[in-house]
């Protein structure tokens, strides 16, 4: 079955819901102190978190499409980049206004010295350039280097979950699954079984084997 | 879902100062739920499955504390630099691995601990080796209360007061040998009762148990206190129960909680923090706002008070964290940059 764009629409419409509903939830843990008595970490870690599993998911979407040949399914990146970007920028808010409560001069001295905070933040200004460039008018006129641009994806993808590995004391499993599981979608994503093949089939014709 | 569910503990609450406790198992939830479908991925410390958001919740009962007499020690108030941390805070935002590395993961798994009996022990270079049982940590010697600065190495800090006895006390009780030099304590280890040391997820990498050290000048300073209670009662598991180290000068993590052994020593102890990552977290681990943390600032500290989110302040750290009158006589000549 080919996918339409009818459901393309519901499916949106779920992806919205499912993106939307863990900040009505973070809202209400807070306001019940279900979030600690403190939750200020609470909050920075789960609007990080929120950004990390979204761009899970965003990797997921072309080879899944790949996969099952449903190229409809490309259009659900752009959102996901957006709520990526909109997780990412609630993550640096919270860090700003509840840790940091709004001393720039001490924000600028800790993305310096914080070698993971240096690494956030290149994620952030990736997913800004992203997100303006995701304007279709924009996508047309920049033609080519569009794409090119868009690629940075990837290396978003690397830097975030280091960003998160870095920033922890000593709990590094949580980090280390989520470095290994992207690095298995991009991994995927450069098609790599099926240069293997290509290269073992090469392989054996030159050792005649 | 049951979100609004009364606890069955609600009973026990305490009308003015603790307001309503976190609701056990609403983190647990969370992580099981996971954002965007990616649950897979979230820490598995869930010892419970996805069918327990469904099925009725565990009856989690609070942990009993009791009222504890004690005098009042002001001697030194004078170094406070703000109010009270609300005792609703200081029982809800906890580092203690050991019950998940999460900040609000104690409070919600630590509630059916075992304190009693229990067993502490003094020995190593002593004249007297000691067992105290849980009645001899609250009846041995005359409780004080005393308020004290906790700053965590992670730049928070809380005011917090303590009760409990003086830590000389016990160490002369003991009679320390003339050759030791340093103190040595542990914590419980005690997998099937502590989460954490069960599983390296949960427990954030840390080897069990949990041990810390202090040389002997700084254990008989006066301020190296043994905590039993706060807020006038005795501990809550989270926070230490029965029995903690406070070294207010110190980093928090200086001050081990669930004490079982003191060991009199003639060599400078292993700290688990040190262990773990000794470019990071020193022996002394003394409050230094001109030693920054190799992956953050110490000079500042975010200060939980009263009030709600955006209530809190930040202010600047003092050196020794305002103790410097008390203890900087301790570590004269010493380099502090080389000894953190």
């Amino acid at each position: 079955m080919r996918l339409t764009t009818k459901h393309l629409f519901w499916l949106k419409t779920v992806i919205h819901l499912v993106a939307i509903f863990p900040i009505g939830y973070l809202i209400f843990l807070v306001l019940t102190n279900g979030a600690g008595g403190d939750p200020v970490q609470f909050i920075i870690h789960y609007t990080g978190i929120g950004a990390l599993n979204t761009l899970v998911v965003l990797l997921m979407v072309s080879p899944l499409a790949r996969k099952f040949k449903q190229g409809i399914l490309i259009q659900t990146r752009r959102m996901l980049g957006l709520y990526i970007f909109a997780y990412a920028s609630l993550h640096i808010m919270a860090f700003v206004s509840l840790d940091l409560l709004f001393e720039w001069s001490l924000f600028l001295q800790e993305v310096v010295k914080r070698p993971y905070i240096v690494v956030g933040m290149i994620c952030y200004l990736i997913l800004i350039a992203l997100s303006i460039t995701s304007l279709k008018s924009l996508k047309r006129k920049m033609g080519k280097r569009w794409q090119q641009l868009h690629n940075l994806v990837y290396l978003l993808a690397l830097l975030a979950p280091i960003h998160f590995y870095w920033s922890v004391k000593s709990e590094v499993i949580e980090p280390s699954i989520y470095i290994l599981v992207i690095c298995f979608l991009l991994l995927l994503r450069l098609g790599l079984s099926a240069k293997l093949s290509q290269s073992l089939s090469w392989l054996k014709l030159r050792l005649n084997m | 879902m049951h979100f609004h569910k009364r606890p069955s503990w609600d009973k026990y609450k305490d009308c003015d100062v603790t307001p309503e406790q976190v609701f056990n198992d609403r983190r647990r939830i969370l992580k099981q739920m996971g954002f965007v479908g990616a649950s897979a991925l979230l820490s598995s410390n869930a010892n419970a499955g996805i069918f327990d958001l469904f099925g009725d919740k565990k009856d989690k009962s609070q942990f009993l504390r009791s009222d504890l007499p004690h005098t009042k020690n002001t001697q030194y108030d004078s170094v406070l630099n703000g109010v009270l941390t609300p005792e609703s805070k200081v029982i809800t935002h906890n580092n203690f691995y050991e019950f998940g590395t999460a900040k609000s993961d104690p409070s919600e798994n630590a509630q059916g601990f075992n304190v009693e009996p229990w067993k502490l022990v003094v020995d190593g270079l002593v004249d007297n080796p000691l067992t105290l049982d849980y009645d001899d940590l609250l009846k041995l010697f005359a409780l004080e209360e005393r308020t004290h600065l906790l700053r965590c190495v992670e730049a928070w800090s809380m005011v917090i007061p303590w009760v409990g006895f003086p830590l000389a006390a016990l160490l002369k009780k003991a009679g320390v040998k003339n050759k030791a030099t340093h103190v040595a304590f542990e914590t419980l280890f005690e997998p099937e009762q502590m989460p954490g040391q069960k599983s390296r997820l949960m427990g954030g990498g840390i080897h069990y148990p949990y041990v810390e050290g202090l040389t002997m000048a700084e254990a008989m300073n006066d301020l190296s206190f043994l905590s039993v209670g706060l807020y006038g009662k005795t501990l809550p598991p989270q926070n230490g129960a029965p029995i903690r180290l406070v070294v207010p000068w110190k980093y928090g993590f200086k001050s081990i909680k669930s004490i079982v052994r003191i060991r009199v020593t003639d060599r400078q102890p292993p700290t688990s923090w040190n262990q773990l990552a000794s470019n990071e977290y020193g022996f002394y681990a003394n409050v230094n706002p001109e030693v920054d943390h190799p992956r953050w600032s110490q000079a500042t500290e975010r200060r939980i008070g009263e009030g709600g989110l955006f209530s809190a302040k930040r202010i600047n750290t003092q050196a020794f964290n305002g103790y410097g009158e008390q203890v900087a006589d301790i570590y004269k000549g010493m380099d502090l940059k080389r000894y953190f």
